[in-house]
This record gives C-alpha cells, structure tokens and sequence, in this order.
C-alpha cells in the first residue's frame, strides 16, 4: 500500500465520524474569528440559543475594517465602526480570546495566529476568510469558509467535509538572488491558472520550498488559494519548530518534546501518491508582476503586456480584453514602461517582518519617485510593527516618503478609508488584482515586496535584479 | 432551509469567465452586520453607473443597460448561467446571499471556487457543473430565444431545455439529501454531540497541546 501524504495524515487525525460515501465529520482545532464573516454566525449561534463547544479554541481580532491611519482612536465611518463594536460585544459577552483596538498584538488574523502560537502544526484552523490557507505553511490542514460554517464550527468544533484530491507542487533547484516566495506563487499559479487548484489540497515541497523561511512559506500557502485550492500546506522540518518554539500558545517543557517529537511526522511518506504532480524549476522564475484583474493574468518583470489577438481560445481572448480595458494597457507595452500612481507593502501575503526588512533594503537612503502619489507600507500585526520600528525600519520608509501605518487589512482590499482612485494604477505586495478590489475602478499590480519597493523608487516597474 | 425540489426557471447568462465574488457582492457591502439587504447590490459594479453603497435606495439609480441582469427579457430569472470558476475569490457568503435574495435559486456553469460552491448549499442554492461544450450551447440558445427556461429536477439530477433535451449532473449525495429535505447542517451534526465529545476526549489524550 502506498504511503501517506501529509494532507492524508491531517484529514485522518480530524475525522470524527466518516460515512461510507465520504461525508466526514472533521475536528477544528482553531478557529480564527475576524469582524467581517462572523456577525451573522454569532447572530445565529444567538438566536438557536446555542453556546461555543469549545470557546478556548476560539482566536478574535477585528482587521479588514481597522483604520491605519498613526494613533487613530475611533472608526470614522459608521458601518465599518458597527461591524467592528459588534465583534467586540460579541468577543467580550462569550469571554474569547480577544486582542482589541489598542492591543499590539491585534492586526490581520493570518499575521497574528502564527505569531502568537495559536497556529501550530498538525492542527485544522478555519477561518471566515480565504487566505486562511496561510497557516497551512505550519504543516496544518486551515482553509476559508463561508459564514454558515464559520456558525457550524462554532456550535459543534466540526465541519461536514469531502475529502479533496492531493497535488503536490515540486519546486526543485534554487531561486535567483532578488527572487522571492511571492515570485514562486505567482509563477506557479500562472502555470496552472487560477482554477488549477480546484478541488485540490496542495502541498508545496521540493528544495526551493525547504529554503524558504517561514513568513516565506506562509507567502506560497496564503495564495494557495488564488489558484484554486483552499489548502495549501508545507512539511514541518528544523525551520517550523525553531519558529514555533517560545510562541506565547506554544507547548512547553515536557509537552514542547512531545509535540516537537510529533510535529516531525507531519510529512509526506517517500513512497506516497498524488493524485496529481507539478514540477517547477526554481531557477527559471523571474520576478513577476501581474497585468491583468486574474492573479494568473501574470509575466515576469522583462516581459510585455500579452496580446489577446494572439490567444487562439476565444473564451480566454474575451477575458484578456476585458482585463486590458480595465486596466488601461496596450497589448505587448513592456512591463517597465507602466507608469504607477501609489504603491502598496502589506497584507498577509507579506506583511510580515521580513516583507518589510526586504523592502527596506531596497529603499535605504533613496527617494520615493516624485510622481508617486502615495506609498504606504502596513504592517500586519501590531507586533510586526514593533519588531520593525526596533529595526528602524519605520524611519528608512519615511525618509524615502512612505507613510508608515498602523496594522491591518487596509489596501489589500480598500474596506477602511485606503484605497485606490478610479484609473490609477498600484504596485501591491497583496493577493488579489481583481477588478475594484483595491477601490472602484483601481488597477492592481501584484509583485514582492521588494519590486514593490524598487518601483516606488522609479515610479514603474523595474526588474529589482538590475536595480 | 426551503427544500429544493424542482425549479422551472428563466435563465440568466453571465457571460464572463473567473467571475469572482467581489464582482458578486462588493466589500463595502460586507460591512453588514445582517445578514439581508445584499439583493439590490448583486453585480453592483456591473449593474449600474454609480458607485453603490450600503442603505442606498437603488430604484432611481442609473443602470448599465448592456448587463444582462438589467435587460427586461431576464427578469425574474431565477437560474444563472455562468462560465468557469465561477465564485472564485473571497470566502464571503454574502455572494450566496445576494443572489439568493435576488431570486437565484440555482447557477450553472462549467466550474465553481470550492469554497462558493459549497456556501451555495447551506443557502439552499443548488451549483450545477455542466460540460464546457453543453454550458456553450445552452448560452447560445439562451441568447437565441427570450424567456428561454430551464427544469432543473434535483431528485433525478436533470437539467431538461425547452426542446426536450436532458442533461444529467453531479451532486454530493449528502448535499442532495440536505437540498431535498431542506435540512441544517448544524441540527445534523449535533446528532453525534456524542462521537464528537468521545473524539475530543482522545485527543486531549494524545495532543493536549492543541487544547489552548
Ligand atoms: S490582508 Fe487582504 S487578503 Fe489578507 S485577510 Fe486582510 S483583506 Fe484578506
């Protein structure tokens, strides 16, 4: 018989009940709770009368609503202040585990769970939230769900589950210098497109991966599902435990050896079978910027606008020239020549301490381009802040011209006061170009932290290998 | 729940592939604390000129007549015609419910995001993946013929067209038998309260440290 994957291992250690056509009964271990997708679950947990099954799984922060703007202490805008007082009632009359406005440790849940040790591997965490893929770089099964689910976890500590197909994502050899975990996603959801992953839990492994740091891994598995797959998820080795070890929610002393001891098996047997296999040469990935409102609308940095009078699918041609209308290109203009209005390091695809420190190398002792309208960098928690104003990081953004804010969600998808002008273009270290994701009518272009930090410095993008 | 049965329903096409949720429902819209008042705000973007915000009455609002929503022959549709990765994006449920309070019961499309496809059911929407050739064709006959209606017969997994023609899909059996009796989910799996507390018991054994 064939080994098992890691994501056999997860889905086998969860299943509380399994009925012969699949239908599993899956344990959660962690459920990350943020102000948008919860108050209507904790409306219905309300109204049925029900109470938590296990409130200390429960982690609480508000974050897509929060404002950056340095020292703020009330939410002008009254619908985003609703949502984020009703989390707050909500978290504080059931007793969660809540960090507050005000808290440090407060900022976007997939920044906060990992710092904090509320993600640990061989865990399931769920979140009302896609990009809950991110924790699965712990060696855990976490993916989004819906608000109905966000109520069913919350009532029971289980979710009704159909097992998924396993992929494994190979990225063998070494990455060029200047390029990133950010440029390896990007390219990898470019190869197999944004529907590629659909239906499947991907593990990304191989040599390339193995390099990677953590907030490097938790880069890949964030956007996991930007290609389709709610999972994506990561081996644990030395990397992991080192990360994890010391964490405010992590084990210690005896159990610390227990659980690192456990931890180590979270892997996938050699001699394990998946349902599908997709091998990438590190070597060969460029920094990549995308050109489209579909993150697999991507090219690398020396490429060109592509041409739909060249694409023979006509249902892709339709969506090429749709996309190319939106954002305002001419089909084959180099990807250096797009002129940028505002620039963008933040979110939890890389938000975290080292997205900043890379940013930052970049851009010490240089000047934000003149024709920049805005450059921002958001940190992603509270704590990420803290590390990087003790790094003096804080000062060599804005000594460039950056604002540096306060954490949270912010411009990855514009629900508190930062967004983008309708026509105006933005290198975004986010996960999503999607029309009218960063403001109505906004142009994103996602890249890494450190092309975002080079083309801030120009004013359009620049290959940050020649930079 | 309301239960699902059958649906004879006008169609709707929405000819765009990747429609994502955000073109769904947009965030300012996610702002919500309910969980109705979505309806009005479906394709907010793609059905009118101005901006909309949450709380605005939409009757006098300008719309974009080339949408396909906003054209008088496909009102009152209560099928949707889709591309592939239909629903991708964000996990927000509100685009389940938007459609749903716009009158979606049921949307076909060559392929869904896992995570609205599964939204859809606990809505009580019913997502149908057809072959890309047949979603191909039923568009060019929906563009073709106004008031064009499809029988969807969940019970006997058929999606029949006006000239007769059957197509038959896929559905999770569980997910049927939850459509059908217009079960919820949660009542459902507090029915093995018992198996889930034996289970945790376990594992409090086995790995205390993921009870904190
Ligand atoms: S940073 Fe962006 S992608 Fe991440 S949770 Fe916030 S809004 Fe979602």
């Amino acid at each position: 018989m064939a080994g098992k994957t890691l994501y056999d291992k997860l889905w086998d250690a969860h299943v509380v009940r399994a009925d012969p056509d699949g239908t599993t009964l899956l344990y959660i271990d962690r459920h990350l709770v943020h102000e948008v997708t919860s108050p209507q679950a904790f409306e219905g947990l309300k109204l049925t009368g029900r109470q938590p099954w296990r409130r200390e799984s429960m982690v609480a922060m508000a974050d897509h609503n929060t404002p950056t703007d340095p020292g703020f202490t009330t939410i002008a805008d009254p619908v985003s202040r609703l949502q984020v007082e009703t989390l707050d009632a909500n978290a504080r009359g059931l007793n969660l585990r809540y960090f507050p406005i005000g808290d440090k440790r407060r900022g976007i849940v997939h920044v906060v769970g990992p710092e904090q040790g509320a993600t640990l591997p061989g865990m399931t965490i769920v979140c009302g939230d896609s990009h809950t893929s991110t924790h699965g770089a712990f060696a855990a099964l976490a993916f989004g769900i819906g608000t109905s689910e966000v109520e069913h976890v919350m009532a029971t500590q289980c979710l009704i589950q159909k097992k998924a197909k396993s992929m494994l994502v190979r990225v063998d050899g070494q990455l060029g210098p200047g390029v990133t975990a950010k440029d390896i996603i990007l390219a990898i959801i470019g190869k197999i497109g944004t529907a590629g992953g659909t239906g499947y839990a991907i593990e990304f492994g191989g040599p390339a991966i193995q390099a990677l740091s953590m907030e490097g891994r938790m880069t890949i598995c964030n956007m996991a599902i930007e290609a389709g797959a709610r999972a994506g998820m990561v081996a644990v080795d030395d990397t992991t435990i080192q990360y994890v070890q010391g964490r405010p929610s992590a084990p210690q002393g005896a159990l610390w050896e227990r659980a690192a001891a456990a931890w180590r098996e979270l892997q996938s047997d050699a001699d394990a079978v998946f349902d599908q296999v997709v091998p990438l040469d590190a070597a060969m990935i460029k920094p990549q910027v995308t050109w489209g409102t579909s993150p697999e609308m991507v090219t690398s940095v020396d490429g060109n606008v592509p041409d739909p009078a060249r694409e023979a699918d006509p249902v892709k041609r339709q969506s090429m020239e749709q996309a190319l209308r939106y954002m305002g290109l001419q089909p084959n203009t180099p990807m250096t020549q797009i002129k940028l209005d505002r620039v963008f390091i933040g979110s939890c695809t890389n938000g975290r301490i080292e997205d900043l420190r890379a940013a930052a190398a970049v851009i010490k002792g240089r000047k934000v381009a003149a024709s920049l309208k805005q450059a921002l960098v958001v940190p992603g928690s509270g704590l990420v802040k803290q590390q990087a104003e003790s790094e003096g990081l804080d000062r060599i953004f804005t000594e460039a011209g950056f604002e540096w804010r306060e954490q949270g969600c912010s411009m990855c998808l514009a629900m508190n006061a930062d967004r983008l002008l309708a026509g105006e273009h933005c290198a975004s270290t986010s996960n999503r170009n999607f029309e009218g994701r960063q403001g109505v009518g906004g142009r994103t272009h996602l890249v890494s932290p450190a092309m975002a930090a080079v083309a801030a410095l120009a004013g359009h993008f620049v290959d940050v290998r020649t930079f | 729940m309301t239960p699902f049965t059958q649906l004879d329903g006008l169609v709707v096409p929405v000819d765009r592939a990747n429609v994502d949720t955000d073109a769904i429902i947009p965030k300012q819209f996610l702002k919500s604390i309910k969980r109705t008042g979505f309806g009005d705000f479906l394709f907010d973007e793609w059905r009118y000129h101005d901006h909309g915000e949450p709380g605005m009455d939409c009757a006098n609002r300008p719309r974009r007549t080339e949408f396909t929503l906003n054209q008088p022959r496909y009102q009152g549709a209560t099928i949707l015609l889709g591309r592939e990765n239909f629903g991708c994006g964000s996990s927000r449920e509100h685009a389940v419910w938007a459609l749903e309070e716009y009158g979606i019961r049921c949307m076909i499309a060559p392929s869904f995001a896992d995570i609205f496809f599964s939204n859809s059911f606990k809505s009580g929407l019913l997502p149908i993946p057809l072959a890309t050739e047949t979603v191909d064709r039923l568009l060019r006959e929906v563009e073709a013929t106004p008031g064009y209606r499809l029988l969807v017969d969940l019970a006997a997994q058929t999606v029949k067209t006006p000239s007769g023609e059957t197509f038959s899909f896929d559905v999770d059996p569980f997910r049927k038998e939850c459509l059908l009796n217009g079960w919820d989910d949660i009542g459902l799996t507090l029915h093995h309260a018992e198996e889930i507390r034996a289970y945790e018991a376990q594992r409090r054994q086995d790995a205390p440290w993921l009870f904190v």
